[in-house]
């Protein structure tokens, strides 16, 4: 064996996050570094994908050790090298610090956004170069597949996967297993395995992380659901925006192909399967299945009626198996470590774990995985380290547009497909918006519906004109202009998109609105009712004063003012001009003494002209 | 490439790709070495690849590692051998023609080597 031992390993996250705050450059300084101090022979640098905790990108992580540097910059690099690679010294200015306490953690496995989770689906993202198939190989890569080929009749795998009880993770976690039975058993010679990566929900990127850092959990998992559905040919549908995903998956097909783990007669056991990629161009609505199919037949990517289910009439009018990405990737270990190992995590009717793009207004953001059960509380502050600026939580959507949101009442939770449900929000493809006391609900629950009404298809009328109407009048009742009787207009258009929409995209725009109905209906009357906004963000219902007992005339207010509506001198009692002011917020901001007050649904007793300080009221 | 056949084969591809990862497990062994400026000055680094070496040659499953100046700079190189649930012993002076019996009879073996031996730590202190 001539290939050197290599005492420690330096993991670059080369995923997308880390790679836009400048990824590409340390990876090419840290092997400058390398070689100029002669290490090249004990020392490997390796690109991985994303360890999820992309806000503290680019990541580097040390091994033996662990050590877990964050925020690195090339001009980091030297002294890095010397420290940690030479003298085995922690180089503290790059530790993680927890927020608040300010607590400095240098070991990977001790920070408190990883303590809490579980990585099954995401276990080799962040650990091996998913450009190498050795790597996948070293973990037990390809193993499932050999025995899937070898050991087990394609009844046996589909009753293993259902066992399992895994649940899909697209959204609306239909059984796995049964999916696959249902297309195992359709009639038909020819079918079709496809993989759903087109992943519309804006801010969500599980799917491209694991596409990114494990390719080949995929290839292997269509693989070993071809051999059990009857199916020698398989389609991952990704969107063109994920480049980065592609190129690898791309490069993983070629080298599962070359040890001949994809092609014909895998493991030698006559079985063969091959694997074509769809760039998809990245409409949301493309990711609903028979759309996608459609897509991939070259059609305009439009849903249509089910039943038929693409389990028996999908691609080409085939049986075709449709899965997410995260699926797949279980599949694998499902098979390696045995259904029971996977029934015994999460809950019992929602096994496994589930993957959170955890954003919004939360200390630590980022890609996790958590076991399913888990509650909303451990996520948000827990993992996601609380809210930030000692602000209150106020509410935390999941499943992205077509989601619904849940109040700190919701907190104690245990998050699963059929809780979630429950309470009105959903699973869906795992985003996860954490608001503080400073969101409008209102304000919310349009944001997410300008984004479906937009996405919408416009193939079928309730989802095309409801969703239109139901955003007008939203966006009257934030302007001010609502009327009482909105609020059961909007339940109306809900009721009927729900029932008569073609797809899911349609039947579950009116989600977020509802669930913020739901729990902050109170909100929408005070903006109809009492033109006010309770969080002070809609601008047509709120107005800035300077507070007379608190100004010290100053003069910074008038200064910044973009529009020159205040009035005051030096010593002098300030006073906005409430015709002429804009909302900008700018006073608000740049007061040092915190002397502007901003209200809405009131006002304050103000001089009717400058006064000195001091003399308001006396 | 060659193309894989059957799960022995995909096994023993395994077993030898296995090592490339090894250093992100915890092997539960590890050696460390004294890499500070006197560390250096006094060979470790050649030391190092000594140790790093008969490891490969041997094909053991232990992580090496670097530390910096522990405060016996007239006894280095030294290099340190933990392995789980076992004092951490510390060996002094340790060249690099030294290496392969060190890992011998500590690793292989499971003897100290007494005659190099400059201190001993017991786990958790
Ligand atoms: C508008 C819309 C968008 C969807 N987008 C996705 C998506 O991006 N990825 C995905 O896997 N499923 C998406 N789905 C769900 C798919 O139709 C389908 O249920 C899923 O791919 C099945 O996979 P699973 O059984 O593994 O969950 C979407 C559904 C709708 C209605
Ligand atoms: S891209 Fe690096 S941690 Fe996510």
């Amino acid at each position: 064996m001539s290939e050197p031992i290599y005492r420690a390993n330096v993991l670059v996250c080369t995923g997308t996050g880390c790679d836009s705050s400048g990824a590409g450059s340390v990876i090419d300084a840290l092997r400058g570094e390398v070689e100029r101090r002669e290490l090249q022979g004990e020392v490997r640098v390796i690109e991985t994908g994303c360890r999820g905790f992309c806000a503290m990108g680019p990541i580097v992580i040390v091994y033996p050790e662990g050590l877990f540097y964050c925020q690195v910059q090339t001009t980091d690099v030297e002294e890095l090298v010397e420290e940690t690679l030479v003298k085995g010294r922690i180089l503290q200015r790059l530790v993680f610090e927890v927020p608040h306490s300010q607590q400095a953690v240098p070991f990977y496995d001790e920070i408190p956004f990883y303590e809490k989770q579980q990585r099954i689906t995401l276990r080799n993202c962040g650990v091996i170069d998913p450009e190498s198939i050795d790597e996948y190989i070293a973990r037990g890569g390809y193993e499932a597949l050999g025995k899937v080929l070898s050991e087990m009749s394609s009844e046996d795998v589909i009753e293993e996967v259902k066992a399992s009880g895994l649940r899909g993770r697209g959204g609306a976690g239909f059984l796995t297993g049964l999916k696959w039975e249902f297309t195992a058993r359709a009639p038909g010679d020819v079918k079709y395995v496809v993989c759903n990566a087109d992943e519309g929900d804006p801010g969500a990127f599980m799917d491209r992380s694991i596409l990114e850092g494990d390719p080949h959990s995929v290839i292997e998992g269509m693989a070993i659901c071809g051999y059990s559905v009857g199916s020698s040919e398989g389609y991952v549908y990704c969107r063109a925006e994920y480049p980065l995903a592609i190129k690898r998956l791309r490069l993983a097909i070629e080298q599962a192909e070359e040890y001949g783990l994809l092609g014909d007669d895998i493991f030698g056991s006559g079985f063969g399967f091959h694997l074509k990629i769809k760039e998809g161009a990245g409409a949301f609505v493309c990711g609903e299945e028979t759309a996608l199919i459609a897509s991939i037949e070259g059609k305009r990517g439009e849903p249509r009626p089910r039943p038929p289910f693409p389990a028996v009439s999908g691609l080409w009018g085939k049986p075709t198996n449709n899965n997410n990405v995260k699926s797949y990737a279980n599949v694998p270990q499902i098979i390696r470590n045995g259904a029971e190992w996977f029934a015994a995590i999460g809950t019992p009717r929602s096994p496994g774990t589930a993957i959170f793009a955890l954003t919004g207004k939360v200390e630590n953001t980022g890609l996790i995985e958590v076991p399913m059960g888990i509650t909303l509380r451990e996520i948000i502050y827990d993992i996601g380290g609380g809210i930030p600026d000692g602000k209150e939580f106020k509410a935390v959507q999941t499943g992205g547009p077509l989601g619904g949101c849940l109040p700190a009442s919701g907190l104690d939770l245990q998050v699963d497909f059929d809780s979630l449900r429950q309470a009105g929000a959903v699973m869906g493809s795992g985003g996860m918006i954490v608001v503080d006391e400073e969101t409008c609900m209102v304000e919310f629950s349009k944001y997410f519906l300008t984004f479906a009404s937009a996405e919408s298809c416009g193939k079928c009328v309730p989802c095309r004109v409801g969703g239109r109407r139901m955003l007008e009048i939203l966006t009257r009742i934030t302007e001010g202009e609502g009327t009482p009787e909105d609020i059961d207009q909007i339940k109306e258009i809900a009721k009927g998109m729900d029932s008569d929409s073609l797809c899911a995209l349609g039947q579950l725009t009116p989600g977020p609105i509802m669930s913020a109905l739901r729990y902050f209906e109170d909100e929408f009357h005070a903006h109809i009712n009492e033109d006010r906004c309770p969080a002070k963000q809609c601008v047509n219902m709120i107005s800035y004063y300077v507070s007379p007992e608190t100004c010290v005339g100053c003069g910074m207010c008038k200064r910044e003012c973009p529009v020159q509506v205040i009035d005051g001198e030096r010593r002098m009692i300030h006073i906005i001009n409430q015709d002429g002011c804009i909302k900008c917020n700018t006073c608000f901001e740049v007061c040092p003494f915190d002397a502007i007050v901003k209200l809405s649904g009131g006002e304050i007793e103000v001089p009717e002209e400058p006064i000195p300080v001091g003399s308001f009221g006396k | 490439m060659a193309q894989i056949k059957s799960l022995e084969e995909l096994r023993r591809l395994r077993e030898r790709v296995e090592r490339d990862i090894s250093t992100r497990r915890d092997t539960g062994t590890t050696i460390i070495v004294g890499m500070g400026t006197c560390g250096i000055a006094s060979g470790a680094r050649e030391t190092m690849r000594a140790i790093l070496e008969e490891v490969r040659r041997r094909d053991m499953d232990v992580n090496v590692t670097t530390v910096g100046c522990i405060g016996m700079c007239n006894k280095e190189p030294l290099v340190d051998i933990e392995q789980a649930g076992k004092p951490r012993v510390s060996y002094g002076n340790i060249t690099p023609d030294m290496a392969p019996r060190l890992i011998e009879e500590h690793l292989v073996n499971g003897q100290v080597v007494e005659e190099w031996v400059v201190g001993r730590l017991q786990e958790d202190e």
